[in-house]
């Protein structure tokens, strides 16, 4: 079944035409990719999903319905959870905070309790550090505090927004083995990196950006064995 | 003796700067902008308080409540027409505005009240305490305004550190867009800030104008000012901040007053700014960035 489904999305930055007709759709149990170089507008398609940039024109469907005209802080409570590029947690809040503020759309005292039960059952480390200041952090563990703060609000689509962006390697695997954990869980997501080799990897569906558009869409497998995308996102 | 009443007036006078200077630093630190209209919120109110207890005889209590109801409503109004559509404009614009603002006020009361000095009569109506045999005599008002500044202090703690509302203006003053990401609705917690803010500014002008029962249009213009070094002085942003400022510079005007000169006490006063300016800008509680890179 569809669950996101993107049509002709265009989106500026005052005179700068930053989205062209991008078309795609994430469908339930989809781990979709977009990857592409750096200012093909992966983060803009993220952020204006999610109400940070305003739309300039397209149809947005979630479950069926359009929220083209409603894409605003209230789509959390609908089940779509944003894990930002450059992690923006709360630097000045504790790890605890952070995670309390990932669950503000629900009320239920247990469920949260629960919720954050398994976010500390994934990331350990974050427990350990439940009272520290999150900009006291280093980069991974910053990284999964917005990935736990995320999860906070139980979503049925997570996207996310280069989660290996800066990280060391060991980082950037545990980061790997977490979304394919939570993609388990029945959780869809959609994935923007420029790690194209790691986002293939784990993809069912991959798109390619470039300068704002769509140039190319397959089976991550394939892709990863396309001479042109080898040449251009895989170093090879 | 002379010396601990000028102090208790001095920590009077302090928690009505503490507690306009609470509404500068929330305003500051979550829609970051210095809300220059605030001193005369307060007016607006005082002025409203005054047709309910000296002209209608309304009960004092009732007056204050309707004084700070009337600033919370004219507080939304003024984030809603004249601040809410410059979201994203560079902050002079907004700076800008918010001295229109102030003027608009000013000249609205001058309009509906005007330039005669209305004489209030002080909402507190209990006998002074006397201390020491009668050395030292402590103002009813005095009282009632450090106990009510006390009180807001831990009110406001409590709502910040333990509602969910205030978690969302903790989260808000430090990332917009990450707060939307939350769910947060930001727009509307800058107009609950506001709100709260001016709600505070009834408060102060009723107080204020219990203090030094004289009302004018420029009532809020001297003050609003004073809170406003108070707010930076504590570090803006700060809420035990705008409390500490607050103190420090109501007593430091009160003993000035009495020690050195009277008509240099405001001078003595702006000159602890720019010394705060030049030894430590953010303020004696200011957030010094704590983020690893």
């Amino acid at each position: 079944m569809v669950l996101l489904d993107v049509k002709k999305l265009n989106v500026y930055y005052g005179m700068i035409h930053a989205v062209k007709d991008v078309s795609f759709s994430v469908n339930e149990g989809d781990i979709v990719t977009l990857i592409g170089a750096n200012g093909a507008g992966k983060t803009t398609i993220l952020q204006t999903l999610t109400g940070i940039v305003p739309i300039k024109s397209g149809k947005v469907k979630y479950h069926g319905k359009d929220i083209s005209k409603k894409l605003n802080h209230k789509l959390v409570n609908d089940g779509i959870a944003h894990v930002p590029e450059g992690r923006r947690i709360f630097a000045s809040l504790s790890v605890y905070q952070n995670l309390k503020l990932g669950a503000f759309t629900r009320n239920n005292r247990e469920e949260i309790e629960e919720s954050l039960e398994n976010v500390y059952k994934k990331f350990p480390i974050l427990k350990e550090r439940s009272k520290q200041l999150a900009g006291t952090l280093s980069g991974g563990e910053q990284q999964m505090l917005a990935v736990g703060r995320a999860l906070m609000s139980k979503p049925k689509l997570l996207f996310l927004d280069e989660p290996s962006m800066g990280l060391s390697p060991i980082y950037v695997n545990t980061i790997f083995d977490i979304i394919e954990e939570v993609h388990k869980e029945g959780v869809s997501i959609l994935l923007v990196e420029q790690n194209a080799k790691k986002a293939l990897s784990i993809a069912t569906k991959a798109y390619v950006l470039e300068t704002g558009k769509i140039v190319k869409e397959g089976n991550p497998k394939e892709l990863l064995d396309d001479p042109a995308i080898k040449a251009s996102y895989l170093g090879e | 003796m002379d010396f601990l009443t000028y102090l208790v007036s001095g920590l009077s006078l302090g928690s009505i700067y503490a507690i306009i200077a609470l509404g500068y630093t929330m305003v500051y630190g979550i829609a970051k902008m210095l809300n220059f209209a605030h001193g005369d919120v307060l007016m607006i109110g005082a002025y409203i308080s005054f047709v309910f207890i000296n002209q209608l005889g309304l009960d004092p209590i009732l007056s204050l409540l309707l004084a700070c109801i009337s600033c919370t409503i004219i507080g939304i109004v003024i984030e809603r027409i004249a601040y809410k559509p410059l979201r994203g404009a560079n902050s002079l614009s907004v700076l800008i505005t918010a001295i229109g603002v102030s003027y608009f006020l000013q000249n609205i009361a001058l309009l509906i009240f005007g330039a005669n000095t209305k004489s209030y009569k002080s909402i507190v109506s209990l006998p002074p305490l006397h201390l020491f045999d009668g050395n030292l005599n402590i103002s009813s008002e005095s009282i009632v305004t450090i106990l009510l500044c006390i009180i807001i202090m831990i009110a406001l703690t409590t709502f910040i550190n333990k509602t969910k509302m205030g978690q969302a203006m903790l989260a808000v003053s430090e990332d917009r867009s990450a707060s939307t990401l939350m769910g947060i609705n930001v727009n509307g917690t800058i107009a609950m800030t506001f709100a709260i803010g001016s709600f505070l500014a009834g408060i102060a002008g009723v107080l204020l104008c219990s203090a030094y029962p004289t009302l004018t249009p420029t009532t809020g213009a001297m003050p609003g000012i004073k809170a406003f070094v108070a707010a930076v002085i504590g570090g803006i942003g700060s809420i035990p901040g705008a409390f500490i400022g607050g103190l420090i510079l109501g007593v430091l005007e009160n003993l000035s007053k009495a020690y050195i000169s009277a008509q240099l006490s405001d001078a003595i006063v702006f000159s602890l700014l720019i010394i705060m300016l030049l030894v430590k800008p953010s303020g004696i509680l200011g957030k010094t960035s704590i983020e690893k890179v």
